[in-house]
């Protein structure tokens, strides 16, 4: 199997991780669910560095982000499909 | 004819470590022979016998005076385990005073091995260097001469915390140390895990992860009052760059459930824990896992979980923190391919396999036990072959 561009945890989530480094925008990305291992595609839609969120659909301010099949905080501003998720666009519910 | 089944308790070979049984019955898997400073102006002359005895170990650190009520009681629970630690094989106990240096002494005796101490006030510290330079090298002596004896891996308390974690954390580092609870705490090991702020969007899971619903109540009540007494008070802000720290967001976590589902891939799939500690309490209830209300900074929660006794500790990072303990051997493992060629001096084991699906947790589960039982035979982790020492006491609140 050719080598993943990001990893998603659970097929609830509406986010993943990107594992390579280096990622630019443009790139047709391979994704897999570790939990069932099923892949997917996605072109990354901005540079996202080694570690970081990609949305796997379109977030809009408000929307529950899902990662590990759970509640991770709630999106401030919109993030396209392919797009980076992060400390802009991105907050805790809590503290 | 059918092989026979094997019966339970068999399946498997049978892992073996050499350790040093201590006067106790516990096994260590180091050999220190430590000078104990009682308190913050007692560091000069424990480091001054350290340096005269060459082999000892000085513990430097920043309190001891004027603490009163929890927050002193945790302070003598944490000098008392550090010394009782069966990593430590003999200790001298240097205090500015003669009375809370005897209950340091008094505590560590216990245990049954060697340790003496010596108060400062009425003779200097060149009289007491002296003194007590002469006690260590007797105990530095004796120590030398203990031999190792093969036991099973059901004698390794086996503590866990990671620390500058990022979401490779949660990927591959965090769930490889799981996968380690998974196979090793059903073979009689004893485990722990803490970290109770970096709970906070994941209390829900940890709670169901108790052995029973009344030690699951007990741990969210731990939590609510950690939340209540500590965060709630004190936060300006939703405390992002502390928790998570700018290290976990340069690394890609962005919120603390985010970090806090990461970091509880630590317990694996399998694994229950039997009770909730407070602060560098030693488990009493016998093998498993244990929770224990730690500081999730670092230093501070590897401190307490020696003083507990545990011996071996598996720390997962993702950005790269570096941190080692005096007395407990800190194996380093990171799933960040960056890291580890970046910091490859500090990573023990590599499981960035995972990442490009190369390697299954089960192999990196594995690979970790094969390095947990050779530092435990006394290979030097990288943490130790770089001299990182950080003994870090956890402060309840302002001394008196």
């Amino acid at each position: 199997m050719p080598l993943p561009h990001f990893l998603v945890h659970s097929p609830k989530d509406n986010v993943g991780v990107v594992v390579v480094e280096g990622l630019r925008r443009g790139t047709q990305m391979l994704g897999v669910i570790t939990e069932t291992d099923a892949t997917l595609t996605l072109t990354a839609d901005e540079d996202i560095p080694i570690g970081h969120k990609v949305a796997l659909k379109a977030l809009k301010a408000g929307d529950t982000v899902i990662k590990y099949g759970e509640d991770i905080g709630k999106m401030v501003a919109a993030a396209g499909v392919g797009t980076h998720v992060h400390v802009h666009n991105l907050k805790t519910k809590r503290w | 004819m059918a092989s026979k089944s094997k019966t339970k308790g068999e399946r498997g070979p049978k892992v073996k470590f050499r350790g040093w049984r201590r006067e106790n019955g516990r096994v260590g898997v180091r050999n220190h022979v430590v000078i104990l400073p009682l308190d913050d102006l007692s560091n000069a002359p424990a480091e001054a016998v350290a340096n005269n005895i060459k082999g000892t170990l000085a513990i430097p650190h920043a309190y001891g005076r004027l603490q009163f009520g929890a927050d002193l009681e945790l302070f003598f629970r944490t000098l008392i385990g550090t010394g009782s630690n069966p990593n430590v094989a003999a200790v001298v106990v240097i205090g500015i005073e003669e009375g809370w240096t005897s209950r340091v002494v008094d505590g560590i005796a216990k245990t049954g091995k060697p340790v003496t101490g010596f108060g400062i006030e009425g003779h200097g510290d060149i009289a007491t260097i002296a003194k007590a330079s002469h006690a260590a090298k007797e105990f530095l002596q004796a120590a030398s001469e203990l031999e190792r004896e093969e036991c099973g891996i059901e004698e390794l308390w086996v503590s866990c915390k990671c620390g500058e974690s990022d979401t490779t954390t949660g990927l591959a580092s965090c769930p490889t140390v799981g996968n380690m609870y998974d196979k090793l705490i059903p073979k009689g090991i004893t485990g722990c895990f803490g970290e109770t702020s970096e709970i906070t969007g994941a209390e829900h899971i940890a709670k169901s992860r108790a052995i029973d619903a009344k030690v699951g109540e007990k741990w969210m009540r731990m939590f609510e009052a950690y939340q209540n007494e500590v965060i709630n008070p004190h936060k300006v802000d939703d405390l992002s760059e502390s928790q998570p720290t700018k290290g976990n967001i340069a690394g890609g976590l962005t919120t603390i459930e985010e970090k806090a589902l990461g970091n509880l891939e630590k317990i694996g799939r399998t694994c229950r824990f039997i009770e909730v500690l407070e602060p560098a309490q030693a488990p009493a209830g016998g093998p498993g896992l244990y929770y224990m209300d730690t500081s999730s900074a670092a230093a501070e929660c590897v401190t307490l979980m020696a003083a507990a006794g545990y011996t071996v500790h598996a720390f997962p990072t993702g950005q790269g923190n570096i941190i080692g303990n005096p007395i407990v051997p800190v194996i380093k493992l990171s799933g960040n391919p960056k890291t580890v060629r970046t910091m490859r001096e500090h990573i023990d084991v590599d499981v960035s396999g995972i990442l490009r699906r190369e390697q299954t947790l089960d192999t990196a589960g594995d690979a970790l036990i094969d390095m947990i039982v050779r530092t435990a035979n006394g290979r030097l982790t990288a943490a130790e072959a770089l001299g990182h020492r950080e003994f870090s006491l956890t402060k309840l609140y302002r001394s008196a």
